[in-house]
């Protein structure tokens, strides 16, 4: 029987990690009561069927934080990771480029930013997550290099970083939840 | 099966960077939490000296409509106009809250002791330290450069009321650029008290020194501690405001602006948006800022009273726990901000009650620091004497506070200068003697040098007359029915009133004036004040405990203090009558 893995000691990083989940939890329920609070009274807002390729960028997303928990996992047993933690990466930058996609599709049919508010709040939100997302990729990048690197001191910076992307990946659902039931 | 463990400090503070080596490291893309937190204070100067000339002009017009003041109209440059009249409000209100009230007491003197405070060598972050500085100044570079665009700034008021904030230029003057700017502004604030609010919570809660549990933390380590996790949620729901609002205003959309608006004849294109939305959003932003604003003037105050009191504060974890439900609290009670805005009377009910039971902890906090200094052979210095201030001033006008909070009474009052008397009081004056006192108090472990107490009391005195004589007679007026906003009030019924305007105004230039003192002292104090001994207070602190004054880069020497004891150990039986907190070194 193998000896049980020791956990990742606690690092400002990941408290640091927590504490942005926090404040970006806050700005989205904020943006969430903001379009509640906006489709309620007007009678302008539109229906519009959402691009099908936000479902596949949903999947692309799901399976690229899976990758980075296999990574995480991997380097608490002491394996190589940042193969894993580059494939992730990579299935992040996908689904970026799969949002771009979205928005060039609804903006072909002619479904802009100002064309209603329904349609304000997907580009809004959609747009936010990805910035956000952004952010992720360049942590997930510091971490591949933490990886390759000083692979011994890296399980922190891993475990934050996973902790981050796990999190984007959740609040895409959630954002994908909002839109599908309001929009 | 191990637990995740926080590891021990002496691991974890090791420094991330490196002594800055050359002038750009050093002093201006400094990674150095002290440095950091000295540009922080030098920004807020700036600020305060900016937000105060705006008053006196205001005060100016107020008290003399009828005077000529030069260019300073543009339109009419005989006399100001009453739209440059809210654009000087308007930039006043935002320099004063946004640039000196959060960032002095919070972001200046907690970056400066935070760290050192707790036994840290740096924030957890220095980089989002340093980008949280840099941030901040652009939004003040962004801010003043709405001065010098062709509309000029903002004039819808600190808070940016929509939807003449979210129009456009065709809703007159003030309404193009410059509230663009404003916009852009607040939005660049609030990302960098972000990345601020999430380095305090990291390295309070991770980088502690052995023997530093929360219990034993310094009073305003846990003020600025609470004030960074109100202003994490507060600024995380101003910066999708800011963000809805400038979309309204570049991108055509329609958050904010409702159906059929007609500015200037002109039917407004927007369609369906809500004001209300702003307000909501605003306000739920906008009074925990009064929080962000004044509890580390608690802290401060807490932590400098017992040094010249010499005996313990009363009720430490009372303290704490007040300060903890003031926080907690200041999210429950934003509506009423709101009472006449047409919300449900029931709604005001709902906002009215917790508005009036937060004034439980705050008052009770009060009676702490007067049950402290109630029987103390006090140390009369400039640092305590505006803590007495403070005490004072806050007192004054969180009474006030008590009428407002009743939507009844509010609805008389909230168009008046009593909510200006009252709002100056208890968050601007209340504010700025805790950033005074803290001034004075750690002065000398910022500079290494003493500033010069004579002047210091002169200073405060002239002060304190002062603040009163401007904001007391706000209450009267207020009551008698002066509007507020209103840029002159020489054709209506308050004309009776404009003898008190020309006394605040007056009283206005002598206070604006005393700070002159303030000024010399703090710069002719940096270069020329007498060396600083160790620990001129005597207090027991960690700050205190530094090989030098000011600390070196690391803070403790390369060594990690071991603390053995609270901050509050004063009065105590021996040779000295009080207990430093750092009790060795590991």
């Amino acid at each position: 029987m193998t000896a049980p893995a020791a956990r990742a000691p606690w690092t400002p990083a990941r408290t640091g990690v927590w504490v942005g989940i926090a404040a970006i939890s806050m700005s989205f329920a904020a943006f969430t009561s903001a379009l509640i609070v906006r489709e309620g009274p007007g009678s302008d807002w539109q229906h519009f069927r959402l691009p099908p390729v936000l479902y596949a960028n949903t999947l692309v997303l799901l399976v690229s934080s899976a990758l980075l928990e296999i990574g995480r996992r991997r380097q608490r047993d002491g394996r190589e990771a940042s193969s894993w933690v580059a494939a992730s990466g990579i299935l992040g930058v996908a689904f970026i480029l799969g949002q771009i996609v979205a928005w060039r599709a609804l903006a072909a049919q002619g479904v802009f930013l100002a064309s209603s508010p329904s349609s304000a709040f997907f580009y809004v939100l959609t747009v936010i997550h990805a910035i956000h997302v952004t952010g992720g990729l360049a942590g997930l990048g510091y971490t591949y290099r933490r990886l390759v690197r000083t692979p011994g001191s890296a399980a922190g910076v891993l475990t934050a970083a996973a902790t981050y992307w796990h999190f984007m990946a959740a609040l895409w659902l959630y954002v994908l939840f909002v839109l599908v039931a309001r929009i | 099966m191990t637990t995740p463990v926080r590891e021990t400090v002496a691991k974890l503070t090791e420094l991330k960077h490196q002594p800055p080596e050359g002038f750009w490291r050093r002093y201006v893309f400094s990674l150095d939490h002290k440095v950091i937190g000295r540009q922080y204070l030098d920004l807020a100067l700036v600020a305060v000296i900016t937000g105060m000339v705006l008053s006196w002009l205001m005060r100016l017009h107020l008290g003399y409509p009828n005077a000529s003041i030069g260019v300073l109209g543009p339109a009419n440059p005989s006399q100001m106009t009453p739209e440059y009249y809210l654009q000087l409000m308007t930039m006043h209100g935002t320099i004063m809250v946004f640039f000196v009230l959060t960032t002095a007491p919070f972001a200046g003197f907690g970056n400066f002791f935070l760290p050192i405070q707790v036994g840290a060598e740096d924030m957890a972050f220095p980089r989002f330290n340093m980008m949280s500085f840099w941030v901040t100044f652009l939004a003040f570079v962004t801010l003043v450069a709405s001065f010098f665009v062709p509309e000029g700034p903002a004039l819808s008021g600190w808070t940016a009321y929509a939807p003449l904030s979210a129009i456009g230029k065709e809703a007159g003057p003030g309404e193009g650029l410059g509230q663009t700017l404003w916009a852009i502004s607040i939005a660049l604030f609030c990302v960098g008290q972000l990345l601020g609010a999430l380095n305090f919570i990291a390295t309070t809660l991770d980088l502690r020194t052995k023997g530093m549990s929360l219990a034993r933390m310094p009073f305003s380590t846990w003020a600025w501690f609470t004030t960074s996790v109100i202003g994490l949620i507060a600024f995380s729901v101003l910066l999708p405001a800011c963000i809805l609002l400038i979309l309204d205003r570049v991108a055509g959309t329609s958050f904010f602006i409702p159906a059929g608006l007609v500015f200037n004849d002109q039917v407004q294109t927007h369609s369906g948006g809500s004001p209300l939305l702003w307000q909501h959003l605003f306000w739920f932003f906008g009074h925990p800022e009064v929080y962000i604003a004044i509890l580390p003037g608690f802290g401060i105050i807490s932590h400098i009273l017992p040094a010249f009191t010499r005996k313990p504060l009363l009720g430490p974890k009372v303290l704490i726990g007040c300060m903890i439900a003031i926080g907690f609290l200041s999210y429950t009670v934003w509506g009423h901000h709101m009472f006449l805005s047409g919300m449900n009377p029931f709604s005001a009910i709902l906002f009215s009650v917790p508005t009036l039971i937060i004034t439980i902890p705050a008052t009770i906090v009060t009676l702490l620091w007067i049950g402290s200094i109630y029987g103390a052979r006090l140390r009369i210095t400039a640092a305590s004497l505006f803590c007495l201030g403070f005490v004072s001033v806050f007192v004054s006008g969180g009474i006030s506070g008590f009428f407002l909070a009743q939507p009844s009474i509010d609805t008389y009052l909230h168009g008046t200068y009593f909510v200006v008397g009252h709002f100056h009081f208890v968050m601007g004056v209340a504010a700025m003697f805790g950033i005074f006192a803290g001034t004075y108090f750690w002065f000398p472990k910022m500079y290494g040098r003493m500033m010069n107490e004579t002047l210091g009391k002169w200073h405060f005195a002239l002060t304190f007359i002062g603040v009163y004589c401007i904001f007391m007679p706000m209450h009267y007026i207020g009551l008698a029915g002066n509007v507020r906003r209103y840029s002159s009030f020489t054709d209506d019924y308050l004309q009776p009133l404009l003898p008190v305007h020309k006394f605040m105004t007056i009283a206005a230039l002598f206070t604006g004036a005393a700070q002159l003192i303030f000024f010399y002292n703090l710069f002719r104090s940096r270069f020329k004040g007498p060396p600083a001994p160790p620990n001129p207070w005597e207090a027991t602190s960690l700050e205190w405990s530094t090989p030098a004054s000011p600390p070196p880069f690391d803070n403790f020497g390369g060594k990690h203090p071991v603390v053995t004891q609270g901050p509050n150990e004063y009065g105590t039986a021996g040779a000295k009558d009080y207990v430093m907190q750092a009790g060795g070194e590991a």
